[in-house]
């Protein structure tokens, strides 16, 4: 839900507050993150491959406009109808318009963060259409009306015991069952009328090659190619930043997609659709919202190669220890900490503060995004847009201002001291949050400094 | 060899032992150490907080201050990548700042790179668990960080291997962050403490008994919690197990 200026790290404290599933939240996802690693490591080119990947995404955003007129023309002679899009509003009435023409009714829909970047489903829903999301956790998600809190594993906060609870309610499930295969077999069932009283299919794009037309959708549960050759009607969207030049840079792209998302070889369905299916249609929406300006920013643009793999959250221990929802956000964890500030510094500022910059995220990133200076570069451009509270400008001024001058700092910190050897209450209270969990450092009465002035004098200067 | 000492703020108020263990460790290499008095703090702390206009004076500051060494060196791997990636927009025009970023070095790399070190006369008879500061190794690349592929090292582990009856600890996370972060501990101190705890559990399983970094700052946070916890853990920033240090209230 895109809502909300609240702080993350009151989100985030509250989702501390329940120790063990804040540690059931972090264990699980890094054990995709181990998952990753072991096959990171069986693949000998994998830094070669991040920088050819980062070299394909350089090169085709800098060409964004010439690779998609090329795509368009490409699939348009497939027979897919191409239609661009400005902004969220835009796209969802371009669904909603192709819908009514058909007269679909029911829909049904694969993972796609960009429709819930557009909050399709809401929208639609308030046209009087049915849409069903048919990836298990999202349908988990969306059967809770809540949000993914992660834009690949959208119920990983979400433990088998509440989703037993939820089949139960919705589905019919016997209570108190919490056996995955026999939950995923309900919802298996569930899911195949729905695929089957469809009138259309919306899917994702994971990417759409230029010199072809093509586009590819990777999923594991086969839920995009069943939605979309059993109802007649396709629509696929996706951001303009999905293209690749040629079908050969897949070669890159594939290898690098699912092993840094869930640490699988290659996802379990690859699907290419090139133009529509006999006696089907085929619409291809391209969205801008924010892409292009983001392109112009020379600090952000690189943001704009993120396939979405959603390693940056499984080895942030700040996303791992906070939750997906504690982001506010539709993407999360490090990379929605750029995106969502750049786009709208005021709502989201205090998103690039809640990251301690351990760098881990732009080293597990398979397109190399540097997303750990990013968001050191965001800080400042959230402070000159005068989105950093006052308190903390002023601190900061006067930080600087006492470490400026090298006597004032010396007087500062001898007096600092003092207070804490002889005053330590002073500093147990509720005010000073370092103190909350953590003792205070020892106070010595001699700095190094003035320890050298005494025993090194000769050297002093 | 004339060598500049830079020894952070906190260091220099808070744990003067480390700055005296990093200045003997450099002497005993018979290099002419010098610690410019007027030295204060590399400014990270303001450039951290988004407040980049209060750290420029401060990088200007550091330039003058160090500029005219051969050598520039400090017992964190932290400030040291401030001066390295974070100057650029303040000083880059200025004289000496290119040279400055290339002989800006962490201690234990300086020990490595420049000194090549082989042998380290050190005795520690403990369970040491090594925390692998985030910015010496992922910013200065003093190891190979568990993210990225490719054959294993760390300079700080090498170094500490050299010192006589050391035992080091295997972690279950090898390089997972202990959560200080600067002003991150303060702006989020729920995650920021729970994942200092997390890391004390992993050195806790490994058996370790003392945990040491090339960065106070971590340990400063994570002693905080020791001392808060009551665990029976130290910590001794890896300069003075370096320097032959002993654990408080042991004999020489
Ligand atoms: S920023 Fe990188 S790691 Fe994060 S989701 Fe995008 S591609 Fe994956």
């Amino acid at each position: 839900m895109n809502t909300t200026a609240e702080n993350h790290s009151s989100k985030a404290g509250v989702f501390v507050s329940d120790s063990d599933k804040a540690h059931w939240h972090d264990s699980a996802l890094w054990f995709v993150r181990e998952k990753r690693d072991k096959q990171v490591n069986d693949v000998p080119e994998w830094e070669k491959l991040r920088e050819a990947a980062s070299a394909i995404k350089t090169h085709t955003v800098a060409q964004l406009d010439q690779y998609l007129q090329m795509f368009e023309q490409k699939a348009t002679a497939l027979g897919a109808k191409v239609h661009w899009a400005q902004n969220a509003r835009e796209h969802n009435e371009i669904v909603h318009s192709i819908l009514k023409n058909h007269g679909a009714q029911r829909v049904v829909k694969s993972k796609s963060m960009l429709t819930e970047e557009c909050h399709l489903n809401p929208y639609l829903e308030q046209q009087g259409i049915d849409v069903v999301d048919t990836d298990l956790g999202e349908r988990i998600v969306q059967l809770r009306k809540e949000s993914p809190s992660h834009i690949v594993l959208p119920a990983i906060h979400i433990k088998k015991e509440e989703v037993g609870d939820l089949f139960h309610q919705h589905l019919g499930t016997d209570e108190g069952a919490t056996d995955p295969s026999y939950l995923t077999e309900a919802a298996r069932n569930h899911l195949r009328e729905k695929f089957l009283a469809a009138d259309a299919g919306i899917t994702g794009v994971n990417f759409a090659i230029a010199e072809t037309g093509g586009i590819v959708v990777c999923t594991n549960e086969g839920n995009a190619d069943l939605g979309v050759t059993l109802p007649r009607l396709h629509i696929a969207c996706m951001g303009i930043e999905k293209l690749i030049p040629r079908t050969k840079d897949l070669a890159v792209f594939l290898r690098l997609l699912a092993r840094s998302a869930t640490g699988q070889p290659i996802t379990t369905y690859t699907s290419h659709f090139h133009g529509p299916q006999d006696d089907s249609e085929l619409h291809i929406i391209l969205l801008d919202n924010g892409r292009t300006s983001l392109r112009d920013q020379s600090d952000y643009q690189e943001a704009l190669h993120c396939i979405r793999c959603g390693a940056c959250m499984n080895t942030c221990p700040v996303y791992r220890r906070s939750g997906g929802h504690s982001y506010g956000t539709t993407v999360p964890g490090p990379i929605g900490s750029v995106l969502n500030p750049v786009s709208d510094s005021a709502t989201h500022n205090s998103l690039p503060f809640a990251c301690s910059l351990c760098g881990s995220c732009t080293d597990v990133c398979p397109i190399k995004i540097p997303l750990h200076h990013q968001l050191f570069t965001l800080r400042d451009q959230i402070r000159r847009n005068g989105n950093l509270a006052l308190t903390k400008r002023i601190a900061m001024f006067l930080t600087g201002r006492i470490l400026g001058s090298a006597s004032l700092f010396r007087v500062v910190g001898r007096m600092g001291r003092w207070v804490m050897r002889g005053f330590p209450w002073l500093f147990h209270n509720r005010f000073n949050l370092w103190w909350k969990q953590r003792d205070m450092p020892p106070a010595p009465k001699q700095s190094f400094g003035a320890w050298y002035s005494a025993n090194r004098k000769e050297k002093h200067r | 060899m004339a060598v500049g000492l830079f020894i952070p703020c906190y260091i220099d108020q808070f744990y003067p032992d480390v700055a005296i263990a990093t200045l003997e460790i450099l002497e005993r290499h018979g290099l002419e150490v010098a610690y410019p008095a007027s030295q204060t703090c590399c400014g990270q702390p303001m450039a951290n907080s988004g407040c980049v206009d209060d750290a420029r004076p401060l990088a200007v500051r550091f330039l003058e201050l160090f500029g005219d060494y051969e050598y520039v060196v400090a017992p964190s791997g932290s400030c040291v990548s401030m001066v390295k990636h974070h100057y650029e927009d303040h000083v880059s025009g200025l004289a000496g700042f290119q040279e400055l970023k290339d002989k800006t070095y962490e201690l234990c790399e300086f020990m490595t790179d420049v000194l090549c070190v082989e042998t380290i006369d050190a005795r520690f008879p403990y369970r040491v668990g090594l925390h692998e500061s985030c910015h010496g190794l992922r910013e200065l690349r003093m190891g190979k960080s568990s993210e990225v592929a490719g054959p294993n090292f760390s300079k700080t582990r090498r170094l500490l291997e050299m010192v006589e009856e050391i035992e080091l600890c295997d972690l279950q996370r090898p390089d997972e962050c202990c959560g200080f972060g600067g002003t991150f501990a303060i702006n989020e101190e729920a995650v920021s403490c729970l994942m200092g705890l997390d890391r004390l559990a992993d050195h806790e399983q490994a058996g370790t008994q003392v945990i040491t970094a090339t960065d106070m700052s971590c340990l400063m946070h994570l002693g905080g919690l020791i001392s808060r916890q009551k665990k029976p853990i130290h910590m001794l920033h890896i300069a003075q197990i370096l320097a032959g240090g002993r654990l408080p209230g042991e004999h020489h």
